[in-house]
C-alpha cells in the first residue's frame, strides 16, 4: 500500500429534490472520504443512511449536489469513469445469457477481440469457481453463484476501483463469510482498490483495512477505524480477540444511529419498530 | 409426452366420445348437433373439394395482417407510453378498461365507412389485439429490475444499445405473452367480424351454413377453427417454452 | 398542486384528446360516415329520455346480469375445486387457457340451436365468455394461498366453515375480483355479439337496426352509451380490485 490517494470525495452532499408535495430529502453528507490506492475500505451504517448514495456518487451514477468527487486525479461529474467497476446488492445477472455470456457482456460492448474475451472470461470464471457452470443459465444457480457471475462480469473489465454495494446482503451468513474470503482473494490478486458498502459489522471488520462508520440519515462519517489486519488474511480472523474489539467499537458507534434509523430515540425503552418515513 | 398431457388428451377424446354417444343414441337431436365423426368426415370432404380454400386463405391472411400490425404498433406505442410516466399514469385506467368496451359495435360503422372488404375486419382484429400487446409491453418494461439501469451505465452503454441488449431481452417473456394474446385476439376479432357481416371467410361460411340449415358444413367448419386455433396456440406455447424455459420463467 | 389534482387533469386531457380525434375524424369523413361528438352526445341524450330506448337497455342489462351471475357461480365452484386439487388443476389449466383464446363466436349457432332466439341464448353466450377467466383466476387464487394461513387456522382450531369464511375467502378475494373484472368485459362482449348477430332486442340490436336505416348518428350514440357504461362499470371494478390488492 503506497498511501497514494486513488479516489476522493470532498464535502460531498446529495439532496433528492422535492417530488409532488414531498419535501426534499437530504440523503448524504457533507462527507469527506479519501481512498488510498490498493486499500480495502468498508462503509457500515444503519439502513437508509446514504451508504448506497455515497457509492453511486463515487461511481458517477449520481452527481453530487455539492462538493467534489475525483478518481485518479480526474473529476467525476455524473458519468461513469473508465477503470471503475461495481457490483450491486440486487441480482443483476442477465437470465437470458449463459454464465459465460454474462461474464463476456462488458467486453463485447467494448469491442474487445474474441481471443482476448475468451482469455479474460476463462480466467474470471476459473477465479470465481464458475468454470463448470459456464454454459448454465443464472436461473439454474443459487443466489451466491449468481452474485459470483456479477463479480466475474466486473472482473473481466480489470477495474482499478471496485465498488461493492452490499453484494452479499441477500445471502445466508455462512455463504457470506465464504464469499468474503473470495473477495479478499480477488482483492489481493487484482491489486484493485475496493470499497465495500455493508450493514454487517462483522463483514466490515473482517474484510477491510479501514472501516468508516456512518451516521443515520443524512449520512456522515462518525469515525474511521484502522483494523491493522495483514494483507494476507481470511475469515479465520473471526476467532481472534481483535475482531471482537473492532466489531465492539463499531457497534458502540452505530447503536444509537441504528435506533434513530428505526424510529427510536437513542437509549429509549424497547418499543415498536416503526420505520422512518420516506 | 408427460403423464399430464396423456390425461389431458384422454379428457378431450373422452368429451368427443361422449358427444358421439349422445348424438348417436338420439339423446341429442341431429337437428342440434351432428356426431363428431361426421364432423371429421365432412371436414375432410370440404377440404378435399377445395371449395373453401379461398375463405381459409382470406381469414388467415386477415389474421396475419392484423397480428403483424398490432404486435409492431403495440410494441412501439407501449415503449413510448412507458417512457413518459405521466402519460402512462393517465392512460392506465383506459388501457385496463379497454376490453370492457365491446368493440364489435364499431364493426358495422367500419363496414359503412370502408365498404364490404377486408379492411374493417383487419381493423377490428387490430383494435382487439393491439391493446393486449401494449399492456404486455408495459408489463414487461415494468418488470425490468432497476439495477440493470445501473449495470448499463457502468458499462457506458448508449440508450439504443441498452434497449437492444438489456431491455428487450429482459422484457421478452412478457413480449411473448403479448404476441400470443395478439394472435388469439386477432383470430377472435377477424372471425367474429366475418360472422356478423362479411364478403367471405371462415366466420362468414359458418354463418352462411347456419342460415341455410346446413349443420354438416357448419359443424365441420367449427371443428376446423377449433383445431386450427388450438394448433397455433400450442405451437406458440411450445416456442415460448423453448425460448424461455432456460431463464427460469 | 397536489398529486391527485394533476392526475385528474391528466385524465381529463386524455378524454379531451379522444374527443378531438373523434371531431377530426368527423371533419375528415363527413356526416354520412362519422357523426360529430356533439351530435352524437345530443342523440344519446334524446335516447336516454325516450321511452323506446329503455326496454332495449334493460334487455341487455338483464342478459349481462344473468350471464355474470352464472359465470361467477360456475367459475367460483369449478375454480375452487381445481385449485384445491393439484393434479386436476395442472391438467385443466392448459385446457382452460386454450378455451380462453378460442374464437367462441363460432359456437354461437350451437347456442342458438339449443336455446333458440331470445334472452336465454344471449345469457348462455355471455356466460360462456365470462366463465373461463373467473375459473382461471379463482383456481390460481386457491392454489396460491399461503400455506401458513391454513396452518394458522389449524393451530387456532378453526372448523372448515370458519376457515372458508375467515381465511379462504379474504385471502382469495382480490384475485377473484380481478377474475370478475376480466370476466365482466368478456361477458359483455359475448352478450353484445349475441345481439349483433341474431336478436330482436337489446343495445346490439339497436346498433344493427340503425345501420340498416343508415342512421349513423343513432348508431354512434348507442355505441357511445354502451362504451361509457362499460368503462364506468369496469372502472368501479378496477377501483375495488386495486383497493383489495393494495391491502395484501
Amino acid at each position: 500500500m503506497t498511501g497514494e490517494i486513488h479516489a476522493h470525495l470532498t464535502r460531498v452532499t446529495r439532496v433528492y429534490p422535492a417530488v409532488a408535495g414531498n419535501p426534499p430529502v437530504h440523503a448524504l453528507g457533507p462527507i469527506d472520504l479519501e481512498l488510498r490506492r490498493g486499500e480495502f475500505f468498508a462503509i457500515v451504517g444503519p439502513s437508509g443512511c446514504g451508504k448506497s448514495t455515497c457509492m453511486d456518487v463515487l461511481a458517477g451514477l449520481a452527481p453530487p449536489s455539492e462538493g467534489e468527487v475525483s478518481f485518479e486525479g480526474n473529476p467525476i461529474r455524473g458519468s461513469v469513469p473508465d477503470g471503475v467497476g461495481a457490483v450491486f446488492q440486487e441480482d443483476a445477472s442477465f437470465p437470458w445469457l449463459t454464465v459465460w455470456d454474462n461474464a463476456a457482456f462488458g467486453l463485447r460492448r467494448q469491442g474487445v477481440d474474441a481471443a482476448e474475451i475468451r482469455r479474460r472470461v476463462e480466467y474470471a470464471l476459473g477465479f470465481m469457481g464458475l468454470r463448470d457452470f459456464a454454459q448454465a443459465y443464472p436461473a439454474q444457480l443459487s443466489g451466491g453463484m449468481r452474485q459470483r457471475v456479477c463479480i466475474a462480469r466486473t472482473l473481466v473489465l480489470q477495474p482499478r476501483l471496485i465498488l461493492l454495494d452490499e453484494p452479499f446482503g441477500a445471502l445466508d451468513a455462512q455463504t457470506r463469510l465464504l464469499m468474503g474470503d473470495e473477495l479478499l482473494r480477488l482483492w489481493r490478486e487484482t491489486g484493485a482498490t475496493v470499497l465495500l458498502i455493508t450493514h454487517a459489522l462483522d463483514e466490515a471488520a473482517m474484510l477491510s483495512d479501514r472501516v468508516g462508520a456512518m451516521s443515520a440519515r443524512p449520512g456522515r462519517f462518525l469515525e474511521t477505524l484502522e483494523t491493522g489486519w495483514p494483507r494476507d488474511r481470511d475469515s479465520s480472523m473471526l476467532e481472534g480477540e481483535t475482531f471482537g474489539h473492532i466489531t465492539g467499537r463499531l457497534w458502540q458507534l452505530l447503536r444509537s444511529e441504528s435506533q434513530a434509523a428505526m424510529g427510536h430515540h437513542p437509549d429509549a425503552a424497547q418499543g415498536g419498530t416503526r420505520r422512518e418515513a420516506g | 409426452m408427460t403423464r399430464l398431457a396423456w390425461i389431458r388428451l384422454a379428457i378431450v377424446l373422452g368429451a368427443f366420445a361422449a358427444l358421439e354417444w349422445l348424438v348417436q343414441s338420439g339423446r341429442i337431436s341431429t337437428h342440434t348437433m351432428i356426431p363428431p365423426t361426421r364432423m371429421v368426415t365432412e371436414l375432410w370432404a370440404i377440404l378435399a373439394s377445395g371449395e373453401l380454400t379461398g375463405d381459409i386463405t382470406q381469414t388467415l391472411g386477415n389474421v396475419a395482417i392484423a397480428c403483424l400490425l398490432s404486435v409492431t404498433v403495440g410494441f412501439v406505442v407501449g415503449a413510448g407510453i412507458h417512457a413518459i410516466p405521466r402519460l402512462r399514469r393517465a392512460l392506465d385506467p383506459f388501457l385496463t378498461t379497454y376490453y370492457a368496451v365491446p368493440f364489435f359495435v364499431f364493426y358495422p360503422l367500419l363496414v359503412y365507412i370502408f365498404g364490404m372488404n377486408n379492411l374493417p375486419m383487419i381493423a377490428i382484429g387490430f383494435m382487439f389485439a393491439v391493446v393486449a400487446m401494449i399492456i404486455n409491453t408495459l408489463n414487461g418494461l415494468d418488470k425490468i429490475p432497476r439495477v440493470y439501469d445501473k449495470v448499463a451505465r457502468m458499462h457506458q452503454m448508449s440508450r439504443a444499445s441498452m434497449a437492444l441488449r438489456i431491455q428487450i431481452p429482459a422484457a421478452a417473456p412478457n413480449l411473448f405473452t403479448g404476441l400470443k394474446l395478439s394472435v388469439a385476439y386477432a383470430f377472435i376479432g377477424v372471425i367474429a367480424s366475418e360472422f356478423i357481416l362479411a364478403p367471405g371467410g371462415l366466420g362468414y361460411a359458418i354463418a352462411f351454413a347456419y342460415d341455410n340449415f346446413d349443420n354438416e358444413t357448419m359443424y365441420a367448419l367449427m371443428l376446423f377453427i377449433l383445431v386450427l386455433v388450438t394448433a397455433i396456440n400450442m405451437t406458440l406455447h411450445y416456442l415460448e417454452q423453448r425460448l424461455l424455459r432456460r431463464q427460469g420463467f | 398542486m397536489s398529486r391527485s389534482s394533476v392526475y385528474a387533469i391528466d385524465i381529463a386531457l386524455v378524454v379531451l384528446g379522444i374527443v378531438v380525434v373523434w371531431q377530426l375524424l368527423h371533419m375528415g369523413a363527413g356526416d354520412v360516415a362519422i357523426s360529430s361528438p356533439a351530435a352524437t352526445a345530443l342523440r344519446a341524450g334524446e335516447l336516454l329520455l325516450s321511452d323506446a330506448f329503455w326496454p332495449h337497455a334493460a334487455e341487455t342489462g338483464l342478459a349481462l346480469f344473468y350471464a355474470l351471475v352464472i359465470a361467477l357461480m360456475i367459475g367460483l365452484g369449478v375454480g375452487t375445486l381445481l385449485g384445491g386439487h393439484r393434479l386436476s388443476g395442472d391438467v385443466a389449466e392448459p385446457i382452460l387457457v386454450a378455451l380462453y383464446s378460442l374464437p367462441k363466436i363460432t359456437l354461437y349457432p350451437v347456442i342458438l340451436l339449443v336455446f333458440g332466439l331470445g334472452l336465454e341464448a344471449k345469457v348462455a353466450f355471455g356466460a360462456i365468455h365470462g366463465v373461463i377467466p373467473v375459473t382461471i383466476f379463482t383456481m390460481n387464487a386457491v392454489k396460491n394461498i399461503n400455506p401458513v394461513f391454513l396452518r394458522t387456522s389449524r393451530v387456532l382450531g378453526m372448523g372448515p366453515m370458519q376457515t372458508a369464511t375467515h381465511i379462504l375467502l379474504p385471502a382469495t378475494l382480490p384475485e377473484i375480483v380481478s377474475g370478475l373484472r376480466v370476466g365482466f368485459s368478456l361477458t359483455l362482449l359475448g352478450v353484445i355479439i349475441g345481439e349483433l348477430f341474431a336478436s330482436h332486442r337489446g343495445m346490439g340490436f339497436l346498433v344493427m337496426r340503425a345501420i340498416g336505416t343508415h342512421d349513423v348518428t343513432t348508431m354512434m350514440a348507442v355505441t357511445l352509451l354502451l362504451a361509457v357504461a362499460a368503462v364506468l362499470i369496469a372502472s368501479l371494478l378496477l377501483y375495488i380490485d386495486n383497493r383489495l390488492h393494495r391491502r395484501v
